[in-house]
């Protein structure tokens, strides 16, 4: 008579296993902690930036807030603009490359677009002085001279062509990739059988594209706008290098002065800052920070909860 | 039987009203050769000089999308007018995203090719150089460290840490890490600089100080997610069955992934590591930040300031001296060195997905 214990089989411990998975989890954690580390250290850095006295700001900014806060509406307009242009140009982009073009192009076409992801953002800058501002330099002047009682294209117009709206346009290319990445990857996750049931029903392409791809992408769309947002609001050196900056709030977008962005606003000087100053240019990089996490939070909260997407990279 | 059908002319009611076979073709050469005419006639008659090629593609393109609308209206309706009006407006967002890509390779061809190709460009420093003259050389070395520490640190934590996600991450932990690496895929690279700094100045208490090391640790942080991302998705790609097949014959699982799946999956591997690498290479802002600018050669990853390719096309321009000239060749020709760089990555990167990886549908 046999009584069944039940045994559980464990599996043996061996060293190799316990030092390779601790290994993959310190790892995994480090990624975690280097996150913090980021909050942290450029917290305590920014501390001195709170309490400093009028004196440590140049011109007639008299504490740190009123410091940021013209730096912040550059930021946030330049994004916005740049914004405004990408969305509409990336999501044709990315239905032209799942929906239009020829099966075996689609792919390599594809690549080409991500191929502007990879130009180096100060190669953009070059471009931007050197090509786009002397290019859009005239339309600027004719609208300033059509439209000048519109206030955002009040006058005088840069002679220059180094405005937000150049800017916008080179941070609108420099966010195409990210946005059509996505965009892409979700209009092909459409079911088929909806887009069949369409085309069917009489559909021609674009009511299909209407009635069943752009309802079922646009969770994606809006979080792809997002992360795009994330992108535009942090980019420097493109930024840095074409505009010509004032600290002030300034809502003319053709005129030679123009609100700073915060990450153009350090790069152009932290090189020579020295004692608060440096103190206070980390506070500034502690507030782009936390904006543009919160922005590619809610961005991937949004994907996530849609489905697994797979992001852009 | 006996009905005998007429063979009469064809009016199929399946192509009655519609435009004929590549008619939005003759359309688009059409608009395009009345706005050649129309820039052709501005130019002739002296009104502007030099005849406008981007007016006419704009122009023409414009006149396309009016033309084919009105002409499909007025023989096929409204619907199928609009379709065909989306799909003008749709392809022209794609060649739309191309222009600035081929300008700037353009000008950055044009402008960069004359310094580039001086003999001295890839073989000294700018050390006590004034005007022309002078090269890369320690631009170049300094990418080539700093990039290579950068990649040392964060191919094997990026690499460990896709792992945990595959093979062993189960519950919050996993999740959590999952969704910082894809929020910490948007941090903005100059507050990676800044930490770099922060962290740097607080170690060694030196509020101004700058060595390349600190740099690479930037360029890890941006690195990082991007590797585990990029990894993550080829370790999943790797089927189950030869898992479990190697289970099954007894081999415990740290050996299972590093004799099983991490050999299937390598050349995805390598392909993410390298769009990896050709992504931060160009990064400006945070080394700018903490590695600094210099115009000699230094080979110490971790005293004195370090430059770097990106920084130097940056200072060309933005400190330009007496013969401005000179520097702004040398900009371009750094942007010019730079982009190739980062193209060859890119293009061996996809080719080395594409002989090896595993092929999807659509």
């Amino acid at each position: 008579m046999t009584t069944a214990a039940a045994t559980t089989i464990k599996a043996r411990q061996r060293p190799g296993d316990r030092i390779f998975s601790s290994a993959t989890v310190i790892a995994g954690s480090l990624i975690l902690a280097m996150l913090a580390a980021v909050a942290i250290f450029l917290l305590v850095e920014s501390l001195p930036a709170f309490v400093a006295v009028p004196d440590d700001f140049s011109g007639d900014v008299t504490n740190f807030w009123s410091y940021v806060g013209p730096l912040v509406f550059g930021t946030i307009y330049s994004a916005i603009l740049a914004l405004l242009m990408a969305v509409p140009v990336a999501i044709g982009i990315a239905l032209f490359i799942s929906h239009f073009a020829p099966r075996k192009l689609a792919q390599s076409l594809g690549y080409l677009v991500d191929l502007l992801a990879a130009v180096p953002s100060v190669v953009f800058g070059l471009w931007g002085i050197g090509v786009l501002a002397p290019m859009v330099q005239p339309f600027y002047t004719t609208l300033v001279e059509w439209f000048g009682w519109f206030t955002p294209f009040q006058g005088p117009a840069s002679g220059t062509g180094r405005t937000i709206f150049t800017v916008a346009i080179v941070l609108a290319v420099m966010i195409l990739p990210i946005i059509t990445a996505i965009c892409r990857e979700i209009f092909l996750q459409t079911p088929l059988l909806h887009e069949e049931a369409a085309l069917a029903l009489g559909a021609t392409r674009w009511e299909m594209i209407r009635m069943a791809v752009l309802p079922f992408g646009l969770p994606g769309i809006i979080s792809a706008s997002m992360l795009g947002l994330g992108r535009a609001l942090g980019e420097t050196m493109a930024v840095a290098m074409v505009l010509s900056p004032s600290s002030e709030v300034i809502f003319q977008l053709f005129t030679a002065q123009n609100s700073n962005t915060i990450a153009s606003n350090i790069a152009l000087n932290f090189p020579e800052a020295h004692g608060v100053g440096v103190n206070i240019l980390l506070a500034t990089g502690l507030v782009l920070f936390v904006v543009t996490l919160l922005v590619n939070m809610l961005a991937r909260v949004i994907i996530n909860s849609r489905k697994a997407f797979s992001g852009a990279n | 039987m006996t009905s005998v059908v007429e063979a009469s002319p064809l009016t199929n009611s399946l192509t009655a009203g519609k435009l004929p076979r590549r008619s939005s073709l003759w359309v688009l050469l059409t608009s395009w050769a009345v706005s050649a005419a129309f820039f052709a006639v501005l130019f002739l008659s002296g009104t502007v000089d030099g005849f406008n090629i981007v007016g006419t593609v704009v122009l023409g393109t414009v006149l396309y999308c009016v033309a084919i609308y009105v002409l499909s209206r007025l023989v096929e309706g409204s619907r199928k007018a609009k379709d065909r009006l989306m799909t003008a407006l749709v392809t022209a967002a794609f060649i739309i995203a191309l222009l600035p890509l081929v300008s700037i390779i353009y000008t950055t061809v044009i402008n960069g090719l004359p310094a580039f190709l001086t003999p001295t460009f890839f073989s000294s420093s700018q050390r006590n150089v004034v005007g022309a003259g002078g090269g890369v050389l320690h631009a170049v070395i300094g990418t080539l460290m700093v990039t290579g520490m950068a990649t040392l640190i964060s191919v094997p934590i990026g690499l460990l840490a896709s792992i945990y996600l595959v093979e062993y991450g189960r519950g919050r932990l996993a999740k959590a890490i999952t969704f910082f690496v894809d929020v910490m895929t948007g941090i903005p690279s100059i507050v990676a600089g800044l930490f770099a700094f922060a962290l740097f100045a607080l170690l060694f208490n030196d509020p101004g100080i700058r060595f390349g090391f600190g740099g690479a640790i930037a360029l890890s942080v941006l690195m990082i997610p991007v590797v585990v991302r990029s990894s993550e998705e080829m370790l999943k790609l790797v089927p189950n069955e030869l898992r479990e097949a190697a289970f099954a014959l007894g081999v415990p699982k740290w050996l299972v992934i590093l004799k099983v799946v991490l050999p299937t999956s390598i050349a995805g591997i390598v392909t993410g590591v390298m769009l990896s690498i050709a992504r931060v290479i160009g990064e400006t802002a945070p080394l700018l930040i903490i590695a600094g600018f210099t115009s000699s050669m230094n080979y110490d990853l971790f005293s004195e300031r370090m430059m770097t390719l990106p920084v130097f096309v940056y200072t060309q321009y933005a400190n330009q001296g007496a013969d401005s000239q000179a520097y702004i060749d040398r900009a371009w020709a750094g942007a010019l060195t730079l982009i190739v760089i980062v193209m060859l990555l890119n293009g061996l990167a996809r080719l080395i997905a594409h002989w090896f990886s595993p092929k999807l549908g659509r």
